[in-house]
């Protein structure tokens, strides 16, 4: 048994009064969760405290909150660890800082609004199977196999902590966000659903759908069962691409011209990059949408601003494409990865291929116990 | 922590040669002062940055599979000075690793130019310079290296996402401490650390052709809270961060409605700050937000 300090931020609107932090000491097993330090607070000092909880064991996802400003669940979180976290930097004397979740209203101390900024979001990706043609009498049927696909992104329990750790939101509070892309993932991989490139389409043209996540990871670090959600919205892109679905947010063209550029140089060339996120073929037929020309004329000063520092005084950076290739035949070691590559396509997910087994040691005593049985089944067939 | 000559195969990354060549200017003579030893991959390619990444995943991953092989060709451990080549190389290095038929899979395109990538040969390493000078030089000893400490100067960290997240996959369980070694670096330097907001959050770069207003938010925010802490400077290992926190600053203070002007330093910036190299030398002249004030700050130390 040891003894932690939590602090707790509150918030009880019928006092009236603002949110406030409050110091409690619990004594528990370091083995148990953050969540049980909270409930024995209720218990002996307050119970008022406040906490959604429900099952204590990860599978409802109804405690989602903030432990040391790193989202989860509270019942997944051990108190012990919770702990060493908390005093890494500091070495000691520092307690475990619990809070609600972030990028949503707080109703009452731990206890969040997930409506406005999770459940609303979720239903806007259209969050049930649409399947074409008449229903089938009894039950679809599909290949085991072409499910696999979606398996991850229907582990998830709508706890939330995916959308209190997002960065984007944090400055987008219209960003879709994790949850819900993740949720647009499990029907736009579904072999069952009519509507995928309608699907990708609604997702791509909105300007805060899924072009707008900025690869932060904090979601796949906030996640508790392994969803990845923003593995999730990059396998929605892939799609998008496949699906030739064009965005007015320069995502898939960003993404285009940035391929196309290793493929011809090899490393990045930043100003044809530009260019060609903004005003894809511009030396063919030019066909920049109006964000991209508001955004190309966005640039203009930040590069009037690098020529006077000399930061773009360069000719590789002024002139879009007279970036050097790879040398030494470098540059067609990264064209026949490109021949390979595209042809195949492979994706690889560890989620579901799992990680292979480190090669097993030779092991002495299962060695010899072998060559014991060797020896026995050698005597009997001799004798 | 090892005493003996450090010799790394260096990956200088695209942008670090591009808008922010000052990165690769201050990398070769701060290694050279702390007598690091690099042997750049100059036929290596792109990491990617996780967009090749959507658009093929296979592709991807065969990029990076040639860097580490050439990499391992020299049979040094492999550096970088990018927080977006080692999220971006170690995500694909994490799919290489997990299995040997996909290995297999991507070495046949890469055998064909007398290349293989192989797990773990010789103890294969890729780590920014963040992580190499804490894990592998030593703080110690970089410490003995300091020639002008920066006795007084307040520094903010900012660390760049793809070196922080995913945890599991770069590698915390080994390093725990890896989302604390700016400030032991900063300390070790004499410097003194500032806590903000937005050490550990998104700058915002990745959506800057995106979602503009939404990537200069990000950006603004974390500036403006790192100035209210009252710092002097920040300090990066990404150069991606870099744009966006200098390059765009004064396109991010319009987002946010304040006024800005934050200088923001390359790790080998800060670390050539200390041995004594003068700010001209260090590129620093080329930066959009004025390092003007963190020279002053230091100019009443001696070097």
């Amino acid at each position: 048994m040891a003894s932690y300090t939590l602090k707790v931020r509150r918030y009880q609107p019928e006092s009236g009064k603002g949110p406030f932090w409050e110091e409690f000491q619990v004594d528990l097993e370091p083995s148990l969760s953050v969540l049980d330090g909270l409930l024995q607070v209720k218990d002996r000092d307050d119970g008022s405290l406040s906490v959604r909880c429900s099952c204590r064991a990860a599978i409802c996802g109804s405690c989602g909150m903030k432990v040391n400003g790193q989202s989860g669940l509270g019942c997944k979180t051990q108190i012990g660890e919770a702990h060493e976290a908390a005093n890494r930097r500091n070495g000691g004397g520092e307690p475990i800082v619990v809070e609600p979740m972030g990028n949503m209203p707080v109703i009452k101390d731990l206890i969040t609004d997930m409506e406005s900024t999770h459940w609303e979001k979720i239903r806007r990706v259209t969050p049930w199977l649409l399947p074409h043609g008449e229903p089938p009498e009894r039950e679809y049927v599909v290949e085991p196999e072409s499910m696999i696909d979606i398996t991850q992104s229907m582990a998830c329990i709508q706890c939330g902590a995916c959308v209190s750790s997002c960065l984007s939101m944090e400055a987008d509070p219209d960003f879709i966000g994790p949850a819900a892309l993740a949720k647009a993932y499990r029907f736009v991989g579904d072999p069952r659903d009519a509507e995928t490139k309608e699907r990708l389409h609604d997702l791509a043209q909105d300007p805060h759908g899924i072009y707008d996540c900025t690869h932060c990871f904090s979601c796949i670090d906030a996640c508790p069962k392994g969803v990845a959600p923003m593995d999730q919205i990059m396998r929605l892109r892939r799609k998008a691409e496949e699906n030739d679905v064009e965005d007015p947010n320069n995502g898939h063209s960003h993404m285009a011209a940035f391929t196309r550029i290793i493929e011809k140089k090899g490393t990045l060339d930043e100003s044809l990059l530009l260019q060609e996120s903004y005003a894809p073929g511009v030396k063919g037929k030019l066909k920049p949408t109006k964000g991209a020309i508001k955004g190309l004329l966005g640039s203009i000063p930040t590069a009037i601003r690098g020529l006077k520092t000399g930061k773009m005084r360069s000719l590789p950076k002024l002139i879009p494409g007279v970036h050097p290739k790879l040398p030494d035949g470098g540059q067609d070691e990264v064209k026949a990865i490109y021949e390979h590559a595209e042809e195949h396509r492979e994706e690889f997910n560890i989620y579901i291929r799992g990680e292979e087994d480190v090669e097993p040691e030779p092991d002495e005593p299962t060695a010899a116990i072998l060559a014991d049985e060797a020896k026995a089944a050698a005597e009997s067939e001799g004798s | 922590m090892s005493n003996g000559q450090i010799k790394v195969a260096y990956w200088p990354g695209c942008v670090s040669r591009g808008f922010t060549a000052e990165l690769h200017g201050s990398m070769a003579l701060v290694a050279e002062r702390l007598g690091i030893e690099l042997v750049e991959l100059d036929r290596a390619n792109c990491c990617g940055a996780g967009v090749i990444a959507e658009h093929n995943q296979e592709l991807a991953d065969t990029l990076n599979a040639r860097t580490f092989a050439l990499a391992q060709q020299t049979g040094l451990a492999m550096m970088n000075i990018c927080s977006t080549c080692q999220g971006a190389q170690s995500e694909c290095q994490q799919r290489l690793d997990a299995d040997s038929s996909y290995r297999a899979h991507i070495n046949e395109v890469l055998s064909g130019q007398g290349l293989s990538y192989e797990k773990g040969k010789d103890g294969f390493t890729n780590k920014n310079f963040l992580w190499l000078l804490v894990e592998d030089y030593g703080l110690e000893r970089l410490a003995e290296k300091v020639v002008r400490p920066l006795s007084g100067l307040r520094v903010g960290p900012f660390y760049g996402c793809y070196v922080v997240r995913p945890k599991e996959r770069l590698g915390y369980d080994e390093f725990p401490e890896r989302d604390l070694y700016l400030e032991k670096v900063i300390e070790a330097l004499g410097g003194e650390v500032v806590e903000y907001d937005g050490a550990r959050k998104c700058c915002g770069f990745p959506v800057i052709t995106m979602n503009r207003e939404t990537s200069l938010r990000q950006a603004g925010t974390h500036v403006g809270d790192a100035i209210d802490a009252g710092a002097d400077c920040l300090v990066t290992p990404c150069p991606l961060c870099h744009l966006n926190l200098d390059m765009q600053q004064p396109e991010a203070a319009k987002v946010v409605n304040r006024d800005l002007g934050l200088a923001v330093l390359h790790l080998p910036q800060l670390v050539g700050l200390a041995l004594g190299a003068e700010p001209k030398q260090l590129g620093m002249s080329k930066h959009i937000a004025s390092t003007k004030w963190v020279e002053e700050r230091l100019a009443s130390v001696a070097a």
